[in-house]
């Protein structure tokens, strides 16, 4: 080898539509790097790239289901789990994945998720971290940790944000999983690990946002967030639930696969309610 | 017992029957946006800012002088890049 040599065309590209690319994110930003893992754990998962849905909401990371080359469908703000269930009723047969981010399925689509991870319905949520509305131009939202300053928390922010493993552990999820945007290989196995589990899976991916995140909290550039993440970053698959809060403050960034358990799922209850109901003279 | 299993457990790595990889780097200049992760995160750090721009007006990254023979295609830089705008392949 004697330089880098240039290229028109990347290997991973093959389930993106790379006449699209370069994408719209902002440099630094890990939407590019959950995408591409995405993409691999498809191939991966040993499941034909026709048989997987990604589904988005609106936001930065809405604009995943633009760029991948499968089925996709962007829906309207925070109902991207609602369509998503849907969806998986009719078809039970498509690997449904939803992709957006922390505005849009934690803040805005709150309720969804919830509800969706209390009947243990059979989606994958990709949720993309980034502590902030980034789209709309930085807004605080449920996810923005204690004190950390935003448009519109220009004094700190004073509002508790959302655990969200715990929360979504809590209501019932099948798997419960935090990676940053550094974990690029197990954030890969975690997301083929979510596509073989029955029920409500879910990963937090903790992600960079420079422009209007980071540039208020001693983040200026994403590199100075990454370097946060490969000093605080603590793999503990077996962490207590309810102290893994972030506050961005130095203290440990608990990360892992937190919660894989066998649990019926809604569709599986929902077959044997129909069954049960058109049998000859027994249940209903 | 005991004393068999350290053995075992102590047995050298026979370093002959392992090949260290070389890999060649790719790039896609029009992708690149200069956000730097390749050029930090690379373990072997066989990669830095380049002095050509691309029609965006980033730097996109290039193999450092005498480092032409580090690269061990772990695929870090692929992994890590969020424009999909690197790439390493084993030569053999």
């Amino acid at each position: 080898m004697t330089q880098v040599v240039k290229a028109q065309r990347h290997p991973r590209d093959r389930l993106l539509r790379s006449e699209r690319l370069p994408h719209i994110w902002c440099p630094g930003c890990g939407i590019g790097i959950v995408m591409a893992a995405y993409a691999d754990a498809i191939e991966a998962s040993g499941i034909p790239p026709e048989k997987h849905v990604c589904i988005s909401g609106i936001g930065c990371t809405g604009r995943v289901s633009g760029y991948m080359h499968l089925d996709s469908f962007h829906t309207t703000h925070g109902r991207a789990i609602a369509f998503a269930t849907g969806l998986s009723l009719v078809r039970p047969d498509l690997e449904v994945t939803v992709i957006s981010g922390d505005g849009d399925i934690c803040t805005i689509g709150g309720n969804h998720l919830i509800h969706a991870a209390r009947r243990n319905v059979d989606i994958n949520v990709i949720m993309v971290n980034n502590f902030n509305y980034g789209m709309t131009g930085g807004q605080h939202g449920g996810t923005t940790p204690l004190g950390a300053k935003t448009y519109t928390s220009p004094y700190g922010n004073f509002e508790n944000p959302f655990n969200i493993p715990y929360l979504v552990a809590a209501a019932g999820a099948s798997f419960v999983a935090r990676w940053t945007t550094l974990h690029v290989r197990q954030l890969i196995n975690a997301i083929k690990r979510m596509m073989s589990v029955e029920g409500f899976a879910f990963i937090e991916v903790i992600s960079p946002c420079p422009p209007t995140f980071g540039e208020f909290n001693n983040f200026p550039e994403a590199l100075d967030m990454m370097e946060y993440f490969r000093k605080h970053s603590v793999v503990d698959h077996n962490a207590d639930l309810s102290k893994i809060d972030i506050r961005l403050q130095g203290e440990p960034l608990v990360v892992g696969n937190f919660v894989d358990r066998r649990r019926p799922s809604y569709q599986e209850l929902i077959q044997e309610t129909i069954r049960r109901a058109s049998g000859r003279g027994e249940g209903i | 017992m005991g004393a068999l299993a350290l053995k075992i457990l102590r047995e050298p790595i026979n370093l002959a029957l392992f090949r260290r990889p070389l890999g060649q780097v790719y790039i896609i200049p029009e992708r690149c946006k200069e956000c730097g992760f390749c050029w930090s995160f690379c373990p072997m750090d066989v990669l830095e800012r380049s002095d050509q721009f691309n029609p965006n007006g980033y730097r996109y990254p290039r193999v450092k002088p005498g480092k032409e023979n580090d690269c061990i295609n772990c695929k870090m830089c692929s992994l890590i890049c969020p424009e999909l705008a690197i790439y390493t392949v084993e030569v053999s």
